[in-house]
């Protein structure tokens, strides 16, 4: 047990003399979650459109009108020529164009029928898909109301019609910022965790001292687990620094039970650490060692959830993604703090975050040697 | 020069000779490439839902099975009471809930006024937003085909998608991951391999040959040069091949552009190399506070208009924005050198700026 604490104080001696550290591990973290929380989000806003409106008629006016009173538009140009718009979407200056035909209000009191064109810059294939939403949806609503101007009540009287409410439960106003911290803040304890021990061992055998430590009686466990502890400490520390900003900046409703969370993360540590220190035990240099961190590190992150949702992955990914901790721990910071699922709702995710930190933790004491 | 040379083949060396980090190096683009195509969508299908079906008559039915066969949705669960709904969103795989209300074909028939309540796990805005677009969508769609013929005066919408008519999502992850992995390359390799030497004590020996620093630094440089170079090719080549994005602009330009690029993370590389004197510190500062804000703020993932304003001026002092924007603009939307002059101009401007840092900040004696 002694020799345990040696090493624990050893290690903490370390991370605390290392002026150039220090700041890293503390500041940019929680600099990182302000910044990127509000960096990491869908909200549409300021969709960049520009109307080549060939008919001027009431009718088309009107629909114009609609856009530019809507939040989510930004008129940025209004033409008669559409190569202009078009020069202007291949700058990149513009998203959306709306190009309303001659003979647009004529067709549509005659023919029964007239077209609006949409024109979407989808090279990001998903802000199309949700501009293309709110443009189109905006022409339903201007076009029921064109019906209820021209249309006497008896002919609106035979239209079948079902109301619907739609209401988003846990967060009835869509803030993003609500979903991205808790993911965000895992990323960044993550990151921090793995990187720290990824580097640990390995450093010690660039420099030269883990021969040292190897010619000192310790056993394995107590090595790793004097290398673990100190870096479990700090990312949990972390974790609690970051669900205050968390609460105070973003106002994320940590509705679920705080000690459920902690115990889920000190599990969870467990696993990122050993993992750390599993990758620092069978690289020789820091740069290998950062490799095959970074490498672990952005498959584990893209296939998490963070930004994407899993259910959309096909079917053997998600298979795969059974091996990722950061996809359990994720989901458990979600469910707990957003919806307060209790320990029952999350016994799966929690097993078998359990589950992996004994593998991993027995792997990093198995596969560390002392011998150079 | 023949220095020069030896010293350069010796830094080949280093590099060939570290087959685990070589294989990253060349095995890192290919996989995440790979992981972008296949798995990572934001396309949203088989969500999965449960419905609360109060009446259980024709219509109810009707209206289900139109929903469950959109494809978008799966059914989890037919829910018996409004109690369920919380049970059912808090074990989180159910991320929607409709609810039919009661005597629903009846009141179609006579007052025109069924009721139906769309309830979404907001917990996730975005999912539950796009889903609740997509159920919209459906039950106008019913609406329509109900009053089939009586509704006049039809505006239709017509909707054209520019530059990807497929609506792949690997069009956007293509010129990021570029920018991204030319970043690590580049600036932090080089900043590990030049602390390296310091760390180690090499760096003093490499100060008292008769190699002139700038020597020096071009040298341990220019492999990593080659690499990124080389790893921007399996890219472009990859994405072409097996996702089919395609190079409509020049690739003379795009290759030029991206030499560009690496050339000024090189510099940033150097410059965090002369302010720092351990590898783990050096380590640090690429990774955590360059790669994040690489991926975040250089509108890879999230687009920067989006951003509140104070952000999106921290966006344009992020180098990897302006290399996004000219990867897309050439590769995609097939526009000339015209087009991208600023963002060109700006990306050189910071490797002047980072050589110029970097020089003054050179001390050819370790302290």
């Amino acid at each position: 047990m002694r020799t345990l604490f040696f090493i624990i104080q050893k290690e903490f001696l370390q991370i605390f003399r290392n002026k150039g550290m220090l700041p890293i591990i503390f500041v940019v973290p929680i600099v990182q979650l302000l910044i990127l929380v509000n960096a990491a989000t869908f909200e549409m806003k300021n969709i960049r459109i520009s109307v080549v409106d060939m008919d001027l008629s009431i009718s088309s006016r009107k629909l114009v009108s609609k856009y530019q009173g809507s939040p989510f538009y930004k008129v940025v140009q209004t033409t008669f020529s559409y190569n202009e718009a078009i020069d202007l979407m291949h700058k990149g200056k513009v998203d959306v164009i709306i190009r309303i035909p001659n003979g647009f209000e004529r067709q549509l009191v005659r023919e029964n029928l007239s077209k609006v064109q949409f024109i979407i810059n989808a090279i990001n294939q998903a802000m199309a898909g949700l501009s293309s939403g709110y443009c189109t949806s905006i022409l339903i609503d201007f076009n029921s109301e064109l019906l209820q101007d021209w249309l006497n009540p008896a002919q609106m009287a035979g239209l079948k019609n079902i109301q619907t409410d739609y209401s988003y439960w846990y967060n009835p106003k869509l803030n993003y910022k609500t979903y991205m911290v808790p993911g965000i803040l895992v990323l960044l304890v993550t990151i921090i965790g793995l990187l720290l021990s990824g580097m640990n061992i390995v450093r010690e055998k660039e420099i030269g001292t883990i021969e040292q430590i190897n010619v000192t009686p310790i056993r394995k466990i107590q090595f790793i687990a004097g290398k673990l502890a100190p870096f479990w400490v700090i990312a949990l520390f972390e974790l609690a620094f970051g669900l205050a900003i968390g609460k105070l900046f973003f106002d994320i409703p940590l509705v679920g039970n705080l000690w459920l969370i902690f115990l889920s993360g000190g599990v969870y540590l467990f696993v990122i650490l050993s993992i750390g220190l599993l990758i620092s035990t069978v690289t020789n240099t820091q740069q290998q060692s950062m490799l095959v961190t970074f490498f672990f590190m952005v498959v584990f992150i893209l296939m998490s959830g963070l930004f994407t949702a899993i259910e959309s992955m096909p079917g053997w990914a998600q298979q795969i993604d059974r091996l990722n901790p950061l996809m359990y721990f994720i989901k458990i910071m979600r469910m707990v703090l957003l919806k307060g699922s209790t320990f029952a709702d999350i016994s799966l995710h929690f097993y078998s975050l359990v589950a992996f930190a004994i593998v991993m933790v027995s792997l990093a004491i198995w596969r560390y040697r002392k011998v150079a | 020069m023949k220095r020069f040379r030896g010293f350069v083949v010796k830094e080949f060396f280093h590099i060939f000779r570290d087959y685990r980090t070589l294989l990253i190096l060349f095995g890192l683009p290919a996989i995440q490439l790979l992981l972008f195509g296949f798995v990572i969508t934001n396309e949203i299908k088989d969500a999965r839902i449960a419905i609360l079906d109060q009446s259980k008559d024709e219509a109810t039915r009707r209206i289900s099975e139109k929903v469950l066969s959109s494809g978008y949705f799966i059914l989890d669960k037919n829910l018996r009471s409004y109690k369920e709904i919380e049970q059912v969103f808090r074990l989180g795989n159910v991320k929607l809930v409709m609810v039919l209300g009661p005597d629903f074909s009846k009141n179609l028939d006579k007052t025109g006024n069924a009721k139906i309540q769309i309830i979404g796990d907001a917990s996730d805005p975005n999912t539950a937003s796009i889903l609740v677009n997509y159920i919209q969508g459906i039950l106008s769609n019913y609406l329509i085909s109900l009053n089939a013929e009586k509704i006049p005066m039809q505006i239709v919408p017509e909707v054209r998608m520019m530059y990807n008519a497929q609506m792949k999502g690997v069009y956007m992850f293509v010129p990021g991951l570029m920018a991204m992995l030319l970043m690590l390359i580049s600036a932090l390799m080089t900043s590990l391999s030049i602390t390296k030497e310091k760390e180690l004590g090499t760096m003093e020996l490499l100060l008292v040959s008769p190699l002139k620093p700038i020597q020096i630094i071009v040298g341990k440089v220019f492999p990593y040069v080659f690499l990124a170079f080389v790893d921007a090719c399996i890219i472009i080549l990859l994405g072409n091949t097996v996702f089919g994005v395609p190079v409509v602009g020049s690739v003379g330009l795009l290759l030029a552009e991206s030499l560009l690029f690496i050339c000024m993370a090189l510099s940033l590389g150097i410059l965090i190399s002369t302010i720092t004197s351990s590898q783990q510190i050096a380590m640090m500062i690429s990774l955590v506070a360059l790669m994040l804000p690489t991926i975040l703020l250089s509108g890879f993932i999230f687009p920067v208009e989006n951003m509140p304003l104070v952000l999106q001026w921290f966006c344009h002092i992020m180098p990897p924005k302006y290399f996004i924007t000219i990867i897309k603009s050439i590769m995609l939307q097939g526009n000339g050198f015209r087009y991208i002059a600023f963002e060109t101009g700006m990306l050189a401007g910071f490797t002047l700026l980072f050589i110029f840092l970097s020089i003054k900040k050179f001390k050819i004696r370790l302290a």
